[in-house]
């Protein structure tokens, strides 16, 4: 632009040289200072709220304006931005942990208590740490679950659903790898039994008796213990892995996936979103497209359908104040959430770590023990197979149901869309629990055949059995129905009912030598 | 015989090929190279060998578990034994409890020859060698295992 901003109203007359010059540029300091800092005005026009975006590193990864179905909380319930917050007070609390944390086995656990009793703030700081984990992956997997039934993986948005898998998995790495660094016997047992679920490959080469000539799953112990045994080289792995590798990756990827919301057009919406809001308030300007002259230049180009001409106002406010506002107010309930739980409730820290005696029920945390449940059938199958099967299934769900139904509407707006999702809620219930009940009464194949080769037991289990009747529904109400969507919902809701029930039974349910108790107060004590 | 005189590969196009495949094998031979820094040539461990006294010092019918070692130690009338006290599952270590083993993980149960006869464990508890060292101690290595029901007789 070779237009002086008007704005900044530069209309001063140059100052004379020499001394006179710095002196006046001295003067002029503070004001000069600030028009560099704050490079548009008072944003009170239209204008000056899209540059107060479009201007500012921090903010231009939003669009200028921001369309009002996106800012209903009812639609995305906020839970992105929860998880997003979520990652950033992990990144400050973590950078501050690490100014005390140790990462050898011999100064590990006191460092952790030095922090929780003796360093100013450091309780708070460490519970809100844990606690914003657990925020961080029970907002990830809802805001995954919030993306599906409002179909939003779909109308270019694909690759943002993949990525967001992608998310889902780094978070659940981050959170495991955190686990560890305490060097206490509930991080220490969960270690033991996450790496050995990562060398579980060798059940099956073991089974297939080809061990001796290829072993993965010695490369896997190798790369991340670092020995046979967790020592000061796994802690020292996972403390790298946890404070460096993966934060560096999540951010990353965390700026592409917004950065392809804007590119994608924004949150998703239905095609009468804007009949359904009504006009645009009165104190805000609308956008016309039918005088192209007047649309706005900086507005970002959106694949696919270019600036309409020949529309009526469009349905966007601009993202100062109104975006803002609702992010910030997402922000400060996520924060005060985590401070007052993290008054309230103190993070786990058992006893220091005993490779000689391991916890008894020795569970990872919750949303690792939907597998652990699955691992009790099948270290491979459960820690390994069936999680690789049920990601990629995730992740190809928008390349295998391409059917253009409404997105951006939870169910589609669709009666017959909530039914079926219903409909399979409880058969996925049914399937997961009877399969439950059936094992946990009678047991399954090694108990009836002592002498069965482990690989059947890898491949019939009652984890793969579920994952396959999981399968046959979805293609069974696509056939049904006629509709890849509707199939979709059937898997999706059916993974979902199997992740709650397996995850409630392990936390619940499962005690001492992990069998079934009906309650904790029936636990032996010994 | 008409001698086609187009190459086959046009110059250009060879001269970006091989530009592309040098990139390509640089770039693996830098990432494998930075990978194999992940992979130890020995792993930090106390030796997998270690003696765990005389043969006399054992009653018959005694367990032991060597001092942080996850071994069981058994003199039966049959001679001495050492299984191992870590599940062939998921390395959890195992409790010496009815039928023989039991893991707390996730329930695996053993008979006491490490036999698995429930749960997921995938293999039985091996058994390692026992030898007789040159002071006279027994000492167990378990880097080599024996089959089940290969007992030492000192």
């Amino acid at each position: 632009m070779s237009q002086p901003n008007p704005i900044a109203g530069e209309a001063h007359e140059p100052p004379p040289g020499g001394l006179a010059a710095l002196v006046a540029n001295l003067k002029a300091l503070p004001q000069t200072l600030k028009r560099s800092l704050v490079r548009h005005g008072p944003p009170v026009t239209d204008r000056a709220r899209s540059e107060a975006v479009t201007q500012n590193f921090f903010l231009h990864i939003h669009s200028a304006r921001v369309h009002r179905w996106s800012l209903r909380p009812s639609f995305t319930l906020g839970l992105g931005l929860i998880a997003f917050f979520s990652f950033v007070i992990l990144a400050v609390t973590g950078v501050l942990l690490m100014f005390y944390y140790k990462p050898t086995t011999a100064l590990a656990y006191d460092s952790i208590k030095e922090i929780h009793f003796m360093v100013p703030a450091g309780r708070i700081i460490r519970n809100m740490h844990r606690w914003a984990a657990h925020l961080m992956v029970a907002s990830v997997i809802l805001h995954m679950v919030r993306v599906f039934f409002t179909a939003s993986y779909k109308g270019g948005r694909q690759f943002n659903w993949v990525l967001g898998i992608l998310l889902w998995v780094l978070t659940m790495a981050l959170s495991y790898t955190g686990y560890l660094l305490p060097w206490d016997q509930l991080g220490y047992w969960a270690m033991v039994i996450g790496t050995n679920i990562a060398t579980s490959i060798r059940e099956v080469t073991d089974a297939l008796g080809i061990t001796r000539y290829f072993d993965p799953g010695a490369y896997m112990q190798a790369a991340l213990v670092g020995g046979r045994v967790l020592g000061d080289e796994a802690l020292i792995r996972f403390n790298m892995i946890h404070c460096i590798l993966l934060p560096l990756l999540t951010a990353v990827f965390i700026g592409v996936h917004f950065w392809r919301i804007r590119k994608d057009g924004g949150l998703s919406r239905p095609p009468d979103a804007d009949a359904v809001l009504g006009p645009p308030p009165e104190d805000c300007r609308p956008v016309f497209t039918q005088e192209p002259k007047k649309t706005y230049g900086l507005m970002a180009l959106v694949r696919g359908k270019s600036p309409a001409v020949g529309r009526g106002p469009e349905n966007t406010l601009p993202s100062w104040p109104h975006l803002f506002y609702a992010e910030a107010t997402v922000l400060m309930v996520t924060v005060v959430f985590l401070l007052a739980w993290a008054f309230l409730q103190d993070a786990p820290l058992k006893e220091p770590a005993n490779p000689l005696v391991p916890e008894n029920p020795a569970k990872a945390p919750w949303y690792f023990l939907g597998l652990q449940e699955l691992v009790s059938y099948s270290a491979f199958m459960g820690g390994i197979g069936i999680p690789t099967v049920a990601l990629l299934g995730l992740a190809l769900v928008p390349y295998l149901d391409r059917e253009q139904t409404v997105s951006g509407r939870w169910f589609g707006g669709s009666a017959r869309e909530k039914r079926i999702a219903l409909v399979s809620a409880a058969f996925g219930l049914t399937a997961v629990l009877g399969l439950e009940t059936f094992a946990i009464a009678f047991g399954w194949l090694r108990n009836w055949f002592p002498d069965i080769p482990q690989i059947a037991v890898i491949l019939f289990n009652p984890g793969t059995v579920l994952t396959a009747v999981y399968m046959l529904w979805s293609l069974l109400v696509a056939h049904r129905t006629g509709s890849t969507r509707l199939g979709a919902v059937g898997l999706f809701t059916c993974f979902l009912a199997g992740f709650l029930v397996l995850t409630i039974i392990a936390v619940w349910f499962r005690g001492p030598n992990w069998v079934f108790y009906w309650w904790p107060t029936l636990w032996p004590t010994h | 015989m008409s001698v086609s005189t187009d190459p086959p590969v046009k110059r250009r196009d060879f001269l970006g090929l091989t530009a592309l495949g040098s990139f390509l094998a640089a770039v693996a031979a830098s990432v494998g190279g930075m990978l194999s820094l992940a992979f130890p040539r020995a792993f930090p461990e106390p030796s997998r060998r270690y003696k765990i006294g005389l043969a006399n010092d054992f009653r018959v019918g005694e367990v032991r578990r060597p001092e942080g070692r996850n071994v069981f130690i058994f003199h039966r009338p049959e001679g001495f034994v050492a299984i191992s006290a870590v599940c062939t599952h998921l390395g959890c270590i195992v409790n010496q409890a009815p039928p023989g083993f039991v893991c707390p993980c996730h329930g695996s149960r053993f008979d006491p020859n490490g036999k698995v006869l429930q749960g997921p464990a995938p293999s039985p508890l091996p058994w390692y060698e026992i030898s007789l060292a040159p002071d006279g101690q027994l000492q167990v290595d378990e880097s080599r295992t024996v089959s089940a029901g290969t007992y030492f007789q000192a």
